[in-house]
């Protein structure tokens, strides 16, 4: 069984974003890179699979500059088995980035594609389910369970009001929530053995995929600040105001 | 003819609050572009759902049938769905970003070849639109080109669209859609029962995290003061995490957005991801034993106490009130 999985390099989530003052982005200083959490959700699973299994390969996908070498390294310390990068200097949109990640499918023809739902940076959500309709594969997105018997994929899935099982026959696409799985540690053999590991550079421009975007980020600011309001000294007191002056209760 | 169609999600014929928000946000777009706003309506039997989605202001409904669309599943829908846009013609396709709107709209995008922009908060001038990124830390404006657009939008940034005198005319289409292209099965939902509001319908909510420190202090502690204030109960991801709480409580950046009337956050720290999912809210109450936690920052009224003891204080309380 061959996985693909798509990584993406974001800021630490526990980083305090800051938008710079000329709404271009935000100040990248002092930011910590790390693997996309959802991504790295994916990779366990994946590599999870492949251990169930006994046999496979787990191959990283990434679309983006020199630098995210560092996270796919990480990946590849994981147990993933190789990576491709796929360089770009432009900003691409979800289209873009989900026909680069088709592009690689239809060379590498994976069984199964596991990947984030949603980048933590920009929030998006939009990817996977891109991928899965240009590949014309059935999606099972935002999975909390994943079980897999010779072809047959069955997917337990967070949604509204409970939870929902899809199955499907392989291949195709699915997206990580995150109580699919605690991800690993790299272990220090494991970041031994990463350093010999297959990393492919592609420049994007030879993949010969149009990669002109139609979302456009014009603007970044910051959201207003709420200003936290007053202490209040009881449990009597906080429903007292709450019903006399918020008039809520 | 360049339209605004609205996708009005519907569960076995209900039309949950974040349908008609989705309706208001098309209706408002529409009129902001001079244009008329379609809703359509997916299913299959689904007349008298879609008779109530006319009378809310659209200029006409759609109800595009097909045994395929009975229960929602992307593939079916999103083909059918292509089908219906490219044969109205219309300019954007636009989904309240619930569970299925986000499964859904960004694969009938890629089928359109479409760009898109999720969880909407403003439409811009200039045809921009705006929309959170980093966990709510930038509000980002971002430009789509092309014939059509797609777009979710987020349920607590716009007002419900409200019922009209006039029902709009109801048209029955019957889905273009391919079977063998139809590659999921949906195998079972397992529904999580409550008698209490939902999550994103409540005027109050009150939420739990780590600090509860179990699923039967939740039963025993939070529950009570949720029932006591009529409220919703939503839950931080540590909570969630940990099983003390189903999945779809979790409120934030990767869970529900919620903006109500009174937000109560018990034993929760405030970490970003959690904010983005309440920050909104009119009034939000903390009570947390640590003064330096973060969720203090956005709370109009903070208490600083043990919770277990807090608590019962304040069920007491709202139960005095409610008798006098
Ligand atoms: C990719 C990603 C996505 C995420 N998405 C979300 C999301 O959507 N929603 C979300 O909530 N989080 C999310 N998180 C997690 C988030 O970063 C925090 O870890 C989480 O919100 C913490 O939950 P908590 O406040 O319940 O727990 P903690 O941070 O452990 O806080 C518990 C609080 O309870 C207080 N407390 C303890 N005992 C008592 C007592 N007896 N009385 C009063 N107070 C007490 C403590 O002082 C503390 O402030 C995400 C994280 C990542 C990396
Ligand atoms: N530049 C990228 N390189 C590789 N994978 C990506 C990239 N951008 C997004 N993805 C994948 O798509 C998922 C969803 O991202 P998004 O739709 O941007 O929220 C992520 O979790 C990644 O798995």
């Amino acid at each position: 069984m061959k996985i693909l999985v798509p990584t993406k390099r974001v800021p630490d989530p526990a980083t305090n974003i800051q938008v710079l003052p000329d709404g271009s982005g935000i100040a990248t200083e002092n930011i910590k890179w790390v693997i996309n959490p959802f991504d790295e959700i994916a990779i366990e699973e994946a590599l999870r699979v492949k251990e169930r299994l006994g046999s496979g390969e787990v191959v990283l996908a990434a679309i983006g500059q020199q630098s995210w070498q560092e996270q796919l390294r990480t990946g590849l310390a994981m147990g993933a088995d190789r990576a491709i990068l796929v360089l770009s200097e432009s900003a691409l949109d979800s289209l873009g980035i989900a026909s680069v990640l088709a592009k690689i499918a239809a060379d590498e023809q994976p069984d199964l594609v596991i990947m984030g739902k949603q980048a933590i940076d920009d929030d998006s959500n939009q990817v996977g389910q891109m991928l899965a309709e240009m590949l014309g594969w059935p999606q099972a997105t935002f999975a909390s369970k994943v079980e897999i018997k010779e072809r047959r994929c069955t997917v337990v899935r967070e949604v509204d009001g409970g939870l929902e099982t899809l199955a499907f026959t392989l291949p195709g696409v699915i997206t990580t929530d995150l109580r699919l799985n605690e991800p690993r540690y790299a272990s220090l053999p494991g970041i031994m053995k990463a350093r010999k590991k297959e990393l492919k550079e592609v420049p994007a421009e030879s993949l010969g995929v149009d990669l002109t975007p139609l979302l456009k980020v014009k603007e970044l600011r910051a959201p207003s600040k709420r200003q936290a309001g007053r202490k209040v000294a009881s449990a009597a007191e906080l429903v007292s105001v709450l019903h006399s002056e918020a008039k809520l209760i | 003819m360049s339209e605004v169609l609205v996708f009005a999600e519907h569960k076995n014929g209900h039309l949950p609050k974040t349908t008609l928000v989705a309706l208001g946000a098309g209706l408002e777009l529409a009129a902001k572009y001079g244009t008329k706003c379609v809703a359509v309506v997916a299913g299959d039997g689904i007349e008298e759902v879609a008779t109530r989605v006319a009378g809310y202001g659209v200029a006409a409904v759609v109800m595009l049938e097909h045994p395929a669309l009975k229960n929602y599943v992307a593939d079916a829908h999103a083909q059918a769905l292509a089908a219906l846009v490219k044969e109205l013609g219309v300019q954007f396709v636009l989904a309240s970003a619930t569970a299925v709107g986000k499964d859904l709209m960004p694969r009938l995008a890629a089928r359109l070849g479409a760009p898109m922009a999720s969880e909407v908060v403003a439409f811009g001038d200039e045809g921009t639109l705006i929309r959170p990124t980093y966990a709510g830390n930038a509000l980002a404006t971002v430009e789509l080109s092309g014939p059509v657009k797609v777009i979710t939008v987020r349920s607590t940034a716009f007002e419900v669209a409200a019922p009209s005198e006039n029902a709009a005319p109801v048209r029955k289409v019957d889905a273009a859609i391919d079977p063998s292209a139809l590659k999921t099965e949906l195998v079972s939902f397992e529904e999580t029962k409550s008698e209490r509001p939902q999550l994103t319908e409540a005027r109050i909510v009150v939420s739990g995290g780590r600090g509860l420190k179990s699923g039967e202090n939740f039963k025993t502690v939070l529950e009570p003061l949720v029932d006591a204030m009529g409220a919703a109960m939503g839950a931080s991801r540590a909570a969630v995490d940990a099983g003390f709480v189903p999945n779809d409580l979790q409120v934030g950046q990767t869970g529900k957005v919620v903006a109500p009337e009174l937000y109560v956050a018990v034993g929760i720290s405030g970490a970003i991801q959690h904010l983005a999912g309440m920050k909104d809210s009119k009034v939000i109450v903390a009570i947390n034993k640590d003064e330096e936690a973060p969720i203090f920052s956005v709370a109009d009224f903070g208490l600083v106490a043990d919770l277990f003891k807090a608590v019962p204080e304040m069920v007491e309380e709202v139960k005095k009130l409610k008798q006098s």
